[in-house]
């Protein structure tokens, strides 16, 4: 009995073992090229670590590409996009979490089918909507687009958080005479805090991520961001893998640290997020 | 009582109609913003987007925008290209679905054993879903290319392949790439359902079945599986169409190619408005790709329906 056991607790390592393994190697074999010298890539093939590592690639993509301004208007696109749609789910989460009223079955109803249908089938006329506005080759009106799309799945990820906090807390402080606005904003959110920093940080990786709406909004350099610069980067240059992979890396950075954040909030997002995925 | 509402000065009333308007409204306008929000930037173009199905709408060209009927959905009939899509998204969400939701239910059963550095692992386990889309698929497609990356040699090595190449590249081959690029980045997801799901099963329930003699594959039977059963159904349901939705994998990795093998209709889609302008045509399958989902959806809440009420 003890015997088998053991040979299952070792199995079930293994198996844990195994997973990681595939979870991590295409991320590290994106690191080992990246850190690559050029000469070395094609000798040293398939080699798990090359023999002399530098950062070459990173240097170049740093100071003679445009990557770095990439990066700053993706930044502000996801960063103000999270800020808009956390500020704007947060009203409509409470509203969600706390009121029982007539059209709530139908608001929730509505937020729901906005998951549930191709937003591929927006990109058309939205570009159309857009470009008499200006906001087509503009942040802004990644943001506007982006804000839209955040906006159910956060909804309902607030409301989760606000459902976890007890409704007497407002009661008492609307009963000594506060506003419900006012209980809200000064005993209710400060409550939600960590609540809230999961959605910006689910937001931000969403919008940091989108690439079709990104592709067909925006054309000229000025706007551009990073997944639409990797890709025409792609494109352009196919041959320098190691630059390429430098610039992924990147990428990979500001997702990776919101990632570590609401680490602790997955389950809970996922859960409200089970629509939107 | 009559008198007592009598009496009350009409001031009051008026007041009291006024709170009761507030305290009615209170809720709508907290969701105001959102709601403005979800008509203006999904609704109207949703609408926008099934009168272009009908409509000659080419961004190149200014005469366009004549109504012209049937003429896009008469044109897809007798399109191979668009055929081809069907079968390949039905191929892409399937094969990418159940895979997904094996490995990830393996996953969520391996964690939810307590050992020393679970968190850990747990934590390395659902990384990949924190790749944004775009990079897994380059990731991927890069290490299936034979230049620089590993998996056409392993493949070579271990006589799969009779020379490395590039599995993108081969019609016949192509569609796996973006499938195992999809498995390993969406693992997480059903992985994190299927765990929050397990963990809350009553742990007293396995005690006493252990105690009444019952072994590992008779509790997994008996007491698991029911309790995930709601779960997996809700969960593998929205996948699907989320999954038939996905294009941005296909897009970065193969753009539909080789010989649209691996187009599927969402990035069919992508292609006619984003490389042909033709937003009237792109719209009409869209619309088409619009209908099945809807399809799809009420035929699994149909199936809910009926297999209830059996019970």
């Amino acid at each position: 009995m003890t015997r088998k056991r053991a040979v299952l607790t070792v199995l079930h390592r293994l198996a844990v073992l195994a997973y990681v393994a595939f979870a991590l190697f295409p991320l590290f074999w994106l690191l080992k090229v990246s850190v690559t010298p050029t000469s070395l890539l094609y000798t040293e093939g398939i080699r798990l670590w090359p023999s002399q590592a530098s950062l070459e690639h990173y240097k170049f993509v740093l100071t003679h590409s445009s990557f770095p301004t990439f990066f700053l208007n993706s930044t502000i696109v996801s960063a103000s996009t999270a800020v808009i749609v956390t500020l704007v789910a947060s009203l409509a989460g409470y509203a969600m979490s706390r009121f029982v009223f007539r059209g709530k079955y139908w608001i929730v109803s509505l937020l729901l089918l906005t998951q549930m249908f191709p937003l591929v089938m927006l990109i058309a006329p939205m570009f159309k909507m857009l470009s008499p506005l200006g906001l087509t080759n503009s942040l802004t009106g990644l943001v506007i687009v982006y804000v839209a799309f955040n906006v159910p799945f956060a909804t309902f990820l607030m409301q989760s958080f606000f459902d976890g906090i007890p409704k007497d807390l407002e009661d008492a402080a609307m009963i000594d005479g506060a506003t419900r606005f006012t209980a809200f904003r000064q005993i209710i959110l400060p409550l939600t805090l960590p609540g809230i920093a999961a959605t910006l940080g689910f937001v931000f990786t969403a919008a940091w991520s989108e690439l079709l709406f990104a592709l067909m909004l925006i054309s000229g350099n000025q706007a551009t961001t990073f997944p639409v610069g990797l890709l025409s980067f792609v494109s352009k240059f196919s041959v320098d893998f190691g630059q390429m992979m430098a610039a992924g890396v990147l990428a990979l950075i500001p997702a990776c640290l919101f990632f570590l954040l609401i680490q602790r909030y997955l389950v809970q997002g996922l859960t409200a997020g089970a629509v939107k995925g | 009582m009559t008198s007592t509402s009598a009496a009350a000065p009409p001031d009051g009333d008026r007041r009291t109609a006024m709170q009761k308007m507030a305290v009615r409204l209170e809720p709508w306008l907290y969701s105001a913003p959102v709601l403005i929000l979800i008509v203006a930037i999904m609704l109207v173009p949703l609408a926008l987007g099934i009168s272009y199905a009908f409509r000659d709408i080419r961004l190149l060209n200014p005469f366009s925008g004549a109504f012209v009927g049937l003429k896009h959905f008469r044109d897809l009939a007798s399109d191979s290209a668009f055929r081809g899509a069907l079968v390949n998204t039905l191929w892409w969400t399937f094969s990418s679905v159940i895979l997904q939701f094996l490995f990830g239910l393996i996953l969520a059963l391996l964690l939810n054993q307590p050992f020393k550095g679970r968190a850990l692992a747990q934590a390395l386990c659902f990384l990949p879903w924190a790749v944004p889309s775009f990079l897994s698929g380059l990731d991927w497609a890069w290490m299936f290319n034979p230049v620089v990356g590993p998996i056409p040699h392993w493949l070579y090595a271990l006589g799969i392949m009779s020379e490395p190449s590039n599995i993108l590249s081969d019609p016949k081959t192509a569609m796996w790439g973006p499938i195992v690029a999809n498995v390993w980045w969406g693992i997480p997801f059903f992985a994190i359902t299927l765990l929050a799901a397990l963990q809350a099963i009553p742990k007293d329930l396995y005690e006493a079945a252990e105690i009444d003699g019952a072994g590992p594959i008779e509790r997994f039977r008996s007491i698991t599986m029911p309790f995930l059963a709601p779960t997996i159904a809700i969960s593998i349901l929205l996948r699907t169409v989320w999954i038939a939705n996905f294009a941005d994998l296909i897009i970065v990795m193969t753009n539909g190619g080789p010989a649209d093998r691996t187009q599927i209709v969402a990035s069919y889609i992508f292609t006619q408005a984003f490389r042909r302008l033709d937003f009237g045509y792109a719209s009409a399958i869209a619309l088409v790709l619009l209908v099945l989902l809807l399809a799809y959806s009420m035929l699994i809440v149909a199936l809910r329906q009926t297999m209830l009420s059996r019970h």
